[in-house]
């Protein structure tokens, strides 16, 4: 379980102090599928840096199975057992997906045939990018889904996927949502995942919707997706408002 | 030879137990401690002293020759001179390079010239790795120059990969080469130097035949108080294709200079040049992080990837 309180996150930029993330509270119990959803620029992608330690909130606290991590480095907050997968995947000349697989695991000695189950799981195919160096030469989706990959290689009680569905063409999609599926039933822990995709929102167990800074909604999935469907804050496949800014 | 020299050797031909099969000529303080040569592969002494001539004959194929050189003793300095005749139509793997494991005090030094004559549509495979230790507690430095000239004639191609990880004091490396019509360059070098190492590397291509192409790469890692200095140089003379890229890393006080240089002789000539130096992304180090890496760990690996 994760349990936030009273967090507020803001930066010095030109004009002074901006506010990014403001009073924010919110717990996330173990076996909960948990979608954060929101306009772009909300604080998403914040928040969820926050949790990894990548970023230092102000004010507030994290407490994570009952342990407070809100000072903890990055590093122990894995160790703890915290995950996360970027929005923007990081690239690295010369580290092969399997080495990136192994240090992941945590396991130097990752067989082939281990690390190639994880990234059939996200759907590719494993022999071809097994020795691949996870560097410019990658597409977009290809990185997007060696993050995910290395993310499912750690096995951790509470794992945080930014935008996933960015970049994954339709076909892959389709499977993206088995494995998130596939997670949910496996992990005892909690998953918290960051997307604009209705089929996402679909899975959930817990929606959040985050907007300037702020949570504006939270509740079950039954009670909260009715009310946003539509609106700008999850765009369906084939939702009017895409079809006319593509007219526009 | 004794353990350490063995140790040295294994070092620069980067074998596990197992000598490599081919012809071989090992250098051991400055006198042939092993040479055979093989039915292709001729290996003989050059008739002043200086060093060997390696001749390969005319379609010569998948075959091996290695020519390490290895100094144990302090205070030993040499200077080699080896050239390679490689006849048409060949396929060839040559590996050489040079460890010093330096046992007193005193300065002990390895410059060698390596000559490439390659002949038409021949290919050739060209393996360099330097390494370099003191014994426990001893100071004696490590010092090394390796000059390369190669010929490319026409349809040819070398790839040329030199790798110097660790323990060398002082190096200057030169490699020049002439390419041909339609023949082609790689040339590809790692260097990680630290403490208060000093590396310079100079790369000079000069295209002279149409279609002929160069690409010269070096990565390096510059850590503690260490120097690199990398100068490429291509001369387009024919219609051709060059490319230069420097990536450099660079930890602590290091300072890394890159000076690529273009020059199109040729109004056709194609000419790259991309350099690139800067400390380990923050990025990357927080990614392996996120996977439970301790930060100095987390360098390490990035560092270790980039000069695979
Ligand atoms: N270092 C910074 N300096 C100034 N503004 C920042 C900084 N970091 C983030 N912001 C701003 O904070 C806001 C929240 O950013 P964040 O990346 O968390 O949004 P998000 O909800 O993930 O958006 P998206 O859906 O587009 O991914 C944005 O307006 C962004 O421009
Ligand atoms: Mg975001």
């Amino acid at each position: 379980m994760i349990s936030i309180k009273n967090l507020s996150y803001g930066v010095d930029d030109e004009q002074g102090k901006k506010d990014i993330l403001q009073d924010i509270d919110l717990e996330i119990p173990d076996d909960c599928f948990a979608v954060i959803t929101g306009p772009n620029g909300g604080g998403k992608s914040t928040l969820a840096k926050i949790l990894a330690g990548v970023l230092t909130p102000q004010k507030g606290s994290i407490v994570f199975d009952g342990q407070d991590i809100t000072g903890m480095s990055i590093t122990d907050r894995a160790r703890a057992g915290i995950s996360y997968a970027f929005q923007q995947p990081v690239r690295f000349k010369g580290i092969e997906v399997i080495d990136l697989l192994r240090l992941a695991s945590g396991d130097k000695a990752l067989s082939i045939g281990e690390a190639c189950e994880y990234l059939s799981e996200v759907g590719l195919c494993a022999r071809d990018y097994i020795k691949r160096e996870v560097d410019a030469s990658l597409s977009g989706g290809e990185l997007k889904r060696i993050e995910i990959a290395s993310v499912l290689a750690r096995k951790s009680k509470l794992a945080i996927f930014d935008e996933p569905e960015a970049g994954i063409d339709l076909w892959s999609f389709n499977n993206l949502i088995e494995v998130f599926r596939h997670i949910k039933q496996s992990t005892h822990g909690s998953i918290i995942i960051i997307s604009h995709q209705e089929r996402i929102l679909e899975i959930a167990d817990t929606i959040i919707v985050i907007e300037n800074g702020r949570i504006i909604k939270q509740g079950r999935k039954d009670d909260i997706l009715p009310d946003i469907l539509g609106t700008a804050s999850a765009v369906g496949e084939c939702s009017v408002k895409t079809q006319k800014r593509a007219k526009a | 030879m004794d353990n350490i020299e063995k140790r040295i050797l294994e070092e620069v031909l980067d074998m596990h137990d197992k000598m490599p099969e081919g012809a071989m000529n090992i250098r051991l303080n400055g006198e042939a401690a092993e040479r055979h040569s093989t039915a292709n592969i001729d290996i003989t002494s050059r008739p002043d002293g200086s060093g060997i001539n390696i001749n390969i004959k005319p379609h010569t194929k998948k075959q091996t020759c290695c020519i390490p050189v290895v100094i144990s003793k302090t205070g030993y300095k040499e200077s080699v001179i080896n050239e390679f005749f490689v006849g048409e139509d060949c396929d060839v793997v040559i590996v050489a390079g040079c460890g010093i494991h330096n046992c007193g005090d005193q300065e002990s030094q390895h410059d060698g010239l390596h000559k490439f004559t390659i002949g038409k549509g021949s290919r050739v495979k060209y393996i360099e790795r330097h390494y370099g230790e003191a014994a426990d507690g001893k100071t004696g430095s490590r010092i090394m120059s390796p000059k390369t000239e190669i010929y490319l004639d026409e349809d040819s191609v070398m790839e040329m990969e030199s790798t110097q990880i660790k323990g060398i004091d002082s190096t200057k490396r030169e490699t020049r080469a002439v390419v041909g019509k339609n023949a082609k360059l790689i040339l590809k070098e790692r260097l990680l130097t630290n403490g208060e190492q000093f590396a310079e590397s100079r790369m000079d291509a000069e295209l002279v035949g149409e279609g002929s192409s160069a690409d010269l790469i070096s990565r390096s890692v510059a850590t503690e108080d260490s120097r690199i200095s990398f100068i490429s140089n291509i001369e387009g003379k024919a219609p051709c294709h060059g490319h230069t890229e420097c990536d450099a890393i660079i930890a602590g006080n290091a300072k890394v200079l890159a000076v690529p240089a273009l020059d199109a002789v040729d109004p056709d000539a194609e000419l790259i040049h991309e350099a690139a130096i800067g400390k380990v992304a923050g990025e990357q180090l927080i990614k392996l992080e996120t996977l439970g890496l301790p930060r100095e760990e987390a360098e390490q690996a990035i560092l270790e990837g980039f000069l695979k």
